[in-house]
């Protein structure tokens, strides 16, 4: 019995340790971390917290999606600029409208478009901006990445402490990436008053299909007055898994 | 005190077409332009002057003289197509050259003389060089350019005037030597006056009433009494430092540590006068003659030599040294005020923010291109495409708020896209429509919100916009163009995903 509770208690230590060698450090007592306003999506990272020093790779497939997974990371880029932060937005056709970005939480002034026209030059300015500790995000778009140039994208995020978020529009295929957590927005259909006309608030599913030393799973969130709510039912990892098959 | 060199480059033409023809080496040839319906020689080569054939000659009396001459094509920009090139490499000698059509060059050889050890070593440089690039060459140093420019053409004499005696210098010389036009030469040749020293002694009011003011300012110009204009080719940056190197180099390496040097000096003088680069341009001189350029630009004004060397490292892959580089010369031709107010600005928490931003914008910019980067503020328009403004520079602030109570979509078309919808009219929203072939089933909608054209900008029918959500979830944002017609047909367009 004495053994046992060792082990667990050791494997717990050592777990502990991987997570601080890979870079996730525990949430220090006392010290404040960032709300994301993510609510129940913040029990799939590791300890609770969102992992800030990384890349996020978000896939859309088609262009319902593209909207809705370019609402979400505006939401996440405002969380993380704050007040005064900035944010550059990388990509090479560019349908984002600034304007429709302030009901997102983000001032459309703080963020930078740089709109490339060769596609070649695409990783080199995510990885130029990602290098700038002076911004807080760095949004990419990008068709294809392979392993290696993540890989170079998330050693430099470790540098820099430039949360990176990447959005793979419409890939061809879907390999693997060394991004800490690999999102998918799908837009849901808005629920609104019988009483009052309109769409209402917009509703995504966001599944967290992969995330490092975390638990995936899928949520229905609603983004109303800069937060996200949950409503109806999530879908824990198992289930999740199940579904997607 | 002025010091100017004159070039005069005799056979320009004729040695020119001997480097590129070195076969026409020894046979008499002569350059030839049609001019008033008949063909005059413009130019001829060494032999065929031997042989009495000058320029102005008219061809046919050339070929009288020796009838298996050579006749080849006079090109009438060719002169100063070759002079600006020269002009170009002789920058090696003074930062200010001009060309002196048809066959010269003048170089404001001020100040310059003593880095090759004397003037006579400084002119001798010039006449070898040229000389061995198969030009003949003869040179003259004077404190003015009419006396350069008389001795180097009329005198056998030493060819470096001292400082001051430009008219002992003068005396002996023809008045051809002090650029006249012709009919005044003419008119001297007859009465005799065969050299400068027979009429320079004249009262100024004599000589004016004979030959004309513009012969008593070409003798003022020479002497140095009246001030003479002179173009270079290159107009004198403020901002420009120069490094010669030893040996020439060739590698990257090498042409990395030249711009480090260069941008150090540079940066130190810019930061002394408290302003900054936006512009540096570098200039590598090679041995053969040709000049590489390389020019870099900066989002605000800078002097920081680290970051504009990391702009021209992105550039250094694009410069050939080919055979080696001798000489670089750094400018930075447009310079602003540096301002001190700028970490202000953004009410950044920490003050080089804004200095790392626009950095990086920099070297964006610097590889990508100009017009990738891209900010925008809000403007007093509803129309969408209006309702942005770009922003000018990194530190320009929204003057009016940004909108949140109107609901825009986050994506939107670049040009909004025909669809195909079935609505009832006349103000309902759609119940279905195609997009892409797919057909989407309207389930709720929000409108319509008409947005007018604005007549003063632009003529156009107005818009009805829709926000609209079908069975999936999906949100768009389409419009109707204008009112429905009698036949109730009518454009419908989308414009936009909602989020």
């Amino acid at each position: 019995m004495e053994t046992a509770l060792k082990k667990s208690e050791l494997v717990a230590r050592l777990r502990s340790d991987i997570l601080a060698l890979q870079g996730f450090r525990a949430p220090a007592l006392g010290v404040k971390h960032d709300d994301f306003g993510l609510g129940p999506v913040m029990k799939a990272f590791p300890q609770g917290v969102f992992p800030r020093v990384g890349m996020h790779e978000f896939v859309s497939q088609t262009a319902e999606q593209t909207a809705a997974t370019s609402g979400f990371m505006a939401a996440l880029a405002g969380k993380m600029m704050k007040q005064d932060g900035l944010c550059v937005w990388v990509g090479t056709r560019r349908t984002v409208y600034p304007f429709g970005l302030s009901q997102f939480g983000v001032t459309p002034d703080r963020v930078i478009f740089v709109d490339l026209k060769k596609d070649k030059d695409l990783l080199w300015a995510i990885e130029e901006a990602l290098k700038c500790d002076a911004l807080s995000a760095v949004v990419g778009e990008i068709k294809e990445l392979n392993l290696t140039e993540s890989r170079r994208l998330q050693l430099t995020v470790e540098e820099s402490k430039v949360t990176g978020l990447l959005h793979r529009v419409s890939p061809r295929l879907s390999n693997p990436v060394a991004a800490v957590c690999r999102w998918r927005i799908s837009p849901l259909p808005g629920v609104t008053d019988d009483v009052l006309p309109g769409i209402g608030f917009p509703r995504w599913q966001v599944a967290i299909e992969k995330v490092r030393n975390g638990e995936p799973g899928s949520w229905p969130l609603e983004f109303r007055d800069g937060s996200f709510e949950l409503f109806g039912e999530s879908v824990s990892s198992h289930q999740y898994i199940s579904k997607v098959g | 005190m002025k010091r100017y060199v004159a070039i005069w480059l005799r056979h320009l033409l004729v040695d020119r077409v001997l480097l590129t023809r070195p076969e026409l080496e020894g046979k008499p040839f002569v350059l030839a332009a049609k001019e008033r319906n008949r063909v005059v020689v413009k130019a001829s080569s060494r032999d065929a002057l031997k042989l009495g054939i000058e320029a102005g000659m008219v061809l046919a009396d050339a070929r009288a003289v020796q009838p298996d001459l050579e006749v080849l094509d006079y090109d009438q920009a060719l002169p100063e197509k070759l002079l600006g090139a020269l002009a170009e490499w002789a920058i090696r000698y003074s930062p200010l050259v001009a060309v002196d059509l048809p066959d010269g060059l003048i170089l404001d050889a001020t100040g310059c003389a003593h880095l090759w050890g004397s003037e006579a070593a400084y002119l001798k440089d010039i006449a070898t060089r040229l000389k061995s690039s198969g030009y003949d060459v003869r040179t003259a140093m004077a404190d003015t350019i009419g006396t350069a420019w008389a001795v180097s053409r009329y005198s056998r004499a030493y060819p470096i005037i001292p400082p001051g005696e430009q008219l002992s210098a003068l005396l002996q010389l023809p008045p051809h030597s002090l650029r006249l036009e012709v009919p005044v030469t003419e008119k001297m040749q007859k009465l005799g006056l065969y050299q400068i020293k027979s009429f320079i002694y004249m009262p100024p009011s004599v000589l004016r009433r004979r030959f004309g003011q513009t012969t008593l300012d070409q003798i003022g110009k020479a002497l140095g009494t009246t001030h003479e204009s002179f173009e270079p080719v290159h107009p004198c940056e403020p901002y420009q430092e120069r490094l010669s190197s030893l040996e020439p180099i060739q590698t990257a390496a090498g042409i990395e540590i030249a711009i480090q040097k260069l941008l150090e000096k540079l940066c130190e003088r810019l930061v002394k006068d408290g302003k900054g680069a936006r512009q540096a341009v570098l200039r590598c001189y090679r041995i053969d003659g040709q000049i590489q350029h390389v020019q870099i630009g900066t989002s605000g004004p800078s002097c920081s030599a680290s970051h504009m060397f990391k702009l021209f490292e992105l550039k250094v892959a694009s410069i050939e040294p080919a055979l080696g580089i001798e000489l670089f010369v750094m400018e930075a031709p447009v310079v602003e005020p540096l301002a001190n107010a700028q970490e202000a600005l953004w009410d950044l928490s920490s003050g080089n923010k804004i200095t790392q931003i626009a950095e990086l914008i920099d070297r964006l910019s610097a590889r990508a291109g100009t017009g990738v980067i891209h900010r925008y503020l809000p403007a007093q328009h509803h129309w969408p495409e209006r309702a942005i403004i770009e922003a000018v520079s990194l530190t320009d602030q929204p003057e009016i708020e940004w909108r949140t109570d109107q609901h825009r979509p986050v994506q939107l078309l670049s040009e909004p896209e025909r669809i195909i919808v079935s609505a009832p009219v006349p103000d309902y929203p759609p119940m279905l429509f195609r997009y892409k072939g797919d057909i989407h089933r309207v389930k709720k909608a929000d409108g319509p919100n008409r947005i007018e054209q604005e007549w003063w900008i632009s003529d156009g029918m107005h818009r009805d916009y829709y926000a609209v959500e079908d069975e999936q979830g999906g949100r768009y944002w389409i419009f109707r163009l204008g009112h429905y017609n009698e036949e109730l047909t009518a454009e419908w367009f989308i414009h936009g995903f909602f989020a």
